[in-house]
């Protein structure tokens, strides 16, 4: 499924990099641990998190991950949407909290395993 | 470090407590590896082992230096700081282990996996530690 119709199906809030929303979601990973991030998501995932601070966008990037989802409405800091403008990462908001959130996606087709 | 076969080489200083900036050089490195045409496969492991790396210099060191070199067969990475160092290498090896600070961990730093990653993304790993000096760790990535 793209990124795009992810946005669409789930009323996420695009914050950063709205031209990169073509991007196919092959996996998901939920985590607010940096370093399981780093070790465990795959490139073309969709990453769902609490942390809102500018390392996130560093994590995303060097992951090349399809884009971050930062659950329960948290507002990103200022400098992580330059720092994911500046690298076309996309950053969504949803109000849902992150079982919710998973659950929703899972049910699109979209899985944790590969 | 920088060899005679030596494809591209070049160091980025990296500052302790810079948690703004922390991630950076990372980035830097691996858009460079991605202009010289790298493999995608590595240039993974090369980010997971260049972003452990930084970060724990901005979390438990005044200052590193990431140097990383291209050759046609490996790349090698060498991060060396100067800190505090590590007393335990053993432990800190250790999946799990770790030292950070309350406000550090909020962010979501310090599931003690940092160091276990480095290893498991490196062909070859080295790391030297000096208590009250700092520390020197060298991955080489076969290419
Ligand atoms: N450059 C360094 N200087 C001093 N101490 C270090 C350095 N790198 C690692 N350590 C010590 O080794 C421990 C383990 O490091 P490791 O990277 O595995 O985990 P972490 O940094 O604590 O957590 P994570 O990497 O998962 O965010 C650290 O908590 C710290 O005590
Ligand atoms: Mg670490």
């Amino acid at each position: 499924m793209k990124l795009k119709e992810l946005v669409e199906k789930l009323d996420l809030e695009v914050k950063s990099a709205s031209g990169n929303l073509e991007t196919e979601v092959t996996g998901g990973y939920v985590s607010d641990l940096l370093s399981d991030v780093m070790a465990n998501c795959k490139k073309g995932d969709i990453w769902v998190t609490l942390q809102i601070h500018p390392n996130i966008a560093a994590v995303g990037t060097l992951k090349e991950l399809a884009g971050i989802i930062i659950n329960n409405s948290r507002e990103p800091e200022e400098e992580t949407l330059k720092k994911a403008e500046g690298e076309a990462l996309p950053i969504l908001i949803s109000k849902l909290p992150a079982f919710e959130l998973v659950g929703r996606m899972y049910e699109l087709g979209i899985s944790g395993l590969r | 470090m920088v060899e005679e076969s030596s494809i591209f080489g070049k160091g980025f200083t990296v500052r302790g407590g810079d948690f703004a900036n922390a991630g950076e050089v990372s980035c830097k490195v691996r858009n460079i590896l991605k202009e010289i045409g790298i493999n995608s496969d590595i240039i993974r492991r090369v980010a997971i082992v260049a972003y452990e790396a930084e970060m724990n210099v901005v979390m438990y060191a005044r200052e590193g230096t990431l140097s990383f070199e291209v050759t046609p067969d490996r790349i090698k990475l060498v991060m060396e700081d100067e800190g505090n160092g590590i007393e335990n290498i053993e432990l800190a090896m250790q999946e799990g282990y770790s030292t950070a600070t309350d406000e550090i961990r909020e962010m979501g730093f310090g599931a003690g996996m940092g160091l276990p990653n480095i290893k498991k993304n490196s062909d070859d790993f080295k790391i030297n530690s000096i208590v009250g000096k700092g520390t020197r760790v060298e991955v080489t990535i076969s290419t």
